[in-house]
């Protein structure tokens, strides 16, 4: 924590001139002010020239030893860059007319954002034209209060000549539907399947889109934001009298109330 | 006289369950069957269990929190966890690590590898119906696992490394303790060929089950030994090098047919491999820090998303990580589990074969439930 500015008592930093309108008397404010303005310059004097002198002699010291092992410097988080100039940008926009709607270049990976409703032509345009063959992974984020659509579906694939990864961003709005890429890349299925299951996006066209890691009749979609962390009630529960919902040890008023039953 | 169609014997398609609870589904896998006689004519794996939400869970956490919850996704390769969300995150931070922490990453993954190929020799032995294995394989498990509990307290789920590094200098004789159990791994490993190779069993069982070719194993999305084993030269230790598996000298054996006996034959030379990989690390172990200078609080500078691989002994095992502006959280992190991935191709495998097959294929496909429910 002590690199964290907000903790450390603001006393000890302002100067004199800072503290005044807080102060609670105006006499003693002057009475102080006047004591110590002197004094402040003086010494501000002799510190500036202190500080001046410390400065000069730490830029001279960082001259003359040697640069400074990455490891040792402060981390540089990556920055987002434009990546328009990318080639599989620039053929996907030939292909197919102002399909790439932003390119984005973030720690050395491009995210290319493309209308939903063409998905499936674009897929299948980067796996047979730009030998795009295998699809690492396919996944949504959750952004409930986005005005443009609550959804972002990616998808995220591979190509074995260059080892060069590409990610495809899409929008999809809440109650809108997306089209299946599981005929394009078998892999897709599950991963889809996946995404129906833990937000609720429904896939058209899906050989079988069903819950994968909960349970047909599920009530929710686990990974939304509305879904609390705590869980839900699903109504599974095994011996719902002994082990109440919600879990843990037994309240005194869980007590009470079973000792009023019996 | 009788209709020469009509069948010999009245046949009905079954419907039976293989599982949950059953040890030859390393966990609480549920394949839904339907079977001709002995035949699997359909084979559906139905999967969440063990579902606990993990996924959720990291968003609600700081990010070195998140580390430990990475343990308990494949519980038998914690440290490759460990190390995907690492690489992950120094990704979206932009840490560069020390060389010392790179290099004891190198060696806690590779004995990791070494730890989890002999669980998966071991059962996908026993399944098939060669106990012996077993006893040898466990026995150098258990000694890995002594170096692990040295080095940070746990056998299982390790948390041994951190943002930035590693979190502990390794303790006093480790490194000559793990040099002993290096040198002399080859020989295990010769033990366990004897065993098993030319073994004719073995190889009956084996030879052309499962079998997967090279644009089938893509398609699927298959990674680590399952595509290696297909033929397909690719490796995430090679492809985007991690820690400093550039500096080191290491083959990716890859197989020929895409059957069973291929994929245990390429991770048998795996092991070989990460022996290889262990004496290179201790030869070269350099001295210095380990831990780089990372702040405090980890605190994310604008949104972006990134994605961190590495080769965890299944496949690849990825990180998708989305930040927000000064998030100390990860808004969204998506796991990409190999054994999940790797699992889909079950029916295709294993349909036209008999039910014993099925066995030896969960077998060579080194499933983990942990990683596949999340």
């Amino acid at each position: 924590m002590s690199d964290d500015k907000p903790t450390t008592p603001p006393e000890e930093t302002p100067t004199p001139d800072e503290k005044t309108p807080d102060q609670a008397t105006p006499e003693s404010t002057e009475e102080s002010s006047e004591e110590k303005k002197p004094l402040s310059e003086e010494e501000k004097a002799a510190k500036i020239a202190e500080a001046e002198a410390k400065a000069a002699a730490k830029k001279a010291a960082a001259e003359a030893a040697e640069p400074k092992d990455p490891w040792e410097e402060k981390p540089v988080p990556p920055a987002h860059e434009d990546a328009s100039d990318d080639p599989d940008a620039v053929s996907l926009n030939g292909e197919f007319a102002g399909v790439v709607l932003a390119a984005d270049r973030y720690a050395g990976d491009v995210t290319l954002t493309v209308p939903a409703d063409r998905i499936v032509e674009v897929c299948r345009f980067l796996k047979h034209d730009c030998d795009y063959k295998f699809l690492v992974d396919l996944t949504a984020i959750d952004w409930p209060d986005r005005e443009e659509g609550r959804f972002d579906v990616i998808y995220w694939m591979h190509r074995h000549d260059d080892s060069k990864r590409l990610r495809l961003q899409t929008v999809v709005a809440e109650d809108a539907q997306i089209d299946s890429v599981a005929e394009v890349w078998k892999t897709a299925n599950w991963m889809e399947r996946e995404v129906y299951d833990l937000f609720g996006i429904i896939f058209e066209n899906h050989p079988a889109l069903e819950r994968i890691l909960t349970w047909e009749g599920f009530n929710g979609h686990p990974l939304r934001k509305d879904f609390p962390v705590e869980g839900i009630d699903t109504g599974a529960a095994i011996y719902p009298d002994v082990y109440p919902p919600g879990g843990g040890p037994p309240t005194e008023e869980a007590d009470e109330e079973e000792g009023g039953a019996a | 006289m009788t209709d020469p169609n009509r069948p010999l014997l009245d046949v009905e398609e079954m419907e039976i369950n293989f599982g949950p609870q059953h040890p030859a589904t390393h966990g609480v896998l549920r394949v839904k069957m339907k079977l001709d006689g002995e035949k699997i004519m359909e084979a559906r794996p139905i999967i969440g269990y063990l579902h606990r939400g993990t996924e959720k869970l990291f968003e609600t956490m700081d990010f070195p929190q998140c580390i430990p919850h990475t343990d308990r996704m494949d519980y038998v390769a914690a440290a490759t966890n460990n190390q995907g969300f690492c690489v992950a995150m120094e990704k979206l931070l932009g840490v560069t690590i020390p060389p010392r922490a790179a290099y004891i990453r190198m060696m806690l993954a590779e004995l990791q590898r070494l730890a989890s190929h002999l669980v998966w020799l071991a059962t996908h032995a026993v399944d098939i119906g060669a106990i012996t294995p077993f006893w040898y394989t466990f026995r150098e498990r258990d000694a890995i696992l002594d170096l692990f509990e040295e080095y940070c307290g746990a056998r299982l789920t390790l948390n041994c490394m951190k943002i930035g590094g590693v979190p502990f200098e390794l303790p006093d004789g480790w490194l000559d303790r793990c040099s002993e159990l290096v040198d002399g791994f080859n020989a295990h490993i010769d033990e366990y060929e004897n065993l098993l190779t030319e073994n004719r069993i073995w190889k009956q069982r084996t030879i052309g089950i499962g079998v997967v070719t090279a644009d089938e194993a893509i398609d699927w999305g298959l990674t680590g030994p399952p595509l290696r084993g297909s033929g397909v030269k690719w490796d995430i230790r090679k492809v985007f090098p991690y820690d400093r598996y550039d500096e080191v000298d290491f083959e990716v054996p890859i197989g020929e047919t895409g059957d069973t006996y291929d994929r245990y034959l390429v991770r048998i030379e795996e092991m070989r491999q990460s022996v290889r990989i262990l004496r290179q690390c201790l030869d070269r172990l350099p001295e210095g820090k380990t831990l780089a200078r990372v702040p405090k609080v980890l605190r994310t500078k604008e949104p972006g998303m990134v994605y961190g691989s590495v080769e965890a002994p299944k496949g690849e095992l990825g990180y998708f990580i989305v930040a927000t502006e000064k998030g100390t959280a990860p808004y969204r992190c998506r796991v990409r589990p190999p054994s999940f991935i790797n699992l889909q191709a079950l029916p295709m495998m294993v349909e036209g074969h008999l039910v014993a097959d099925l066995i030896a294929v969960i077998g060579t496909l080194d499933i983990v439930l942990g990683e596949i429910d999340r």
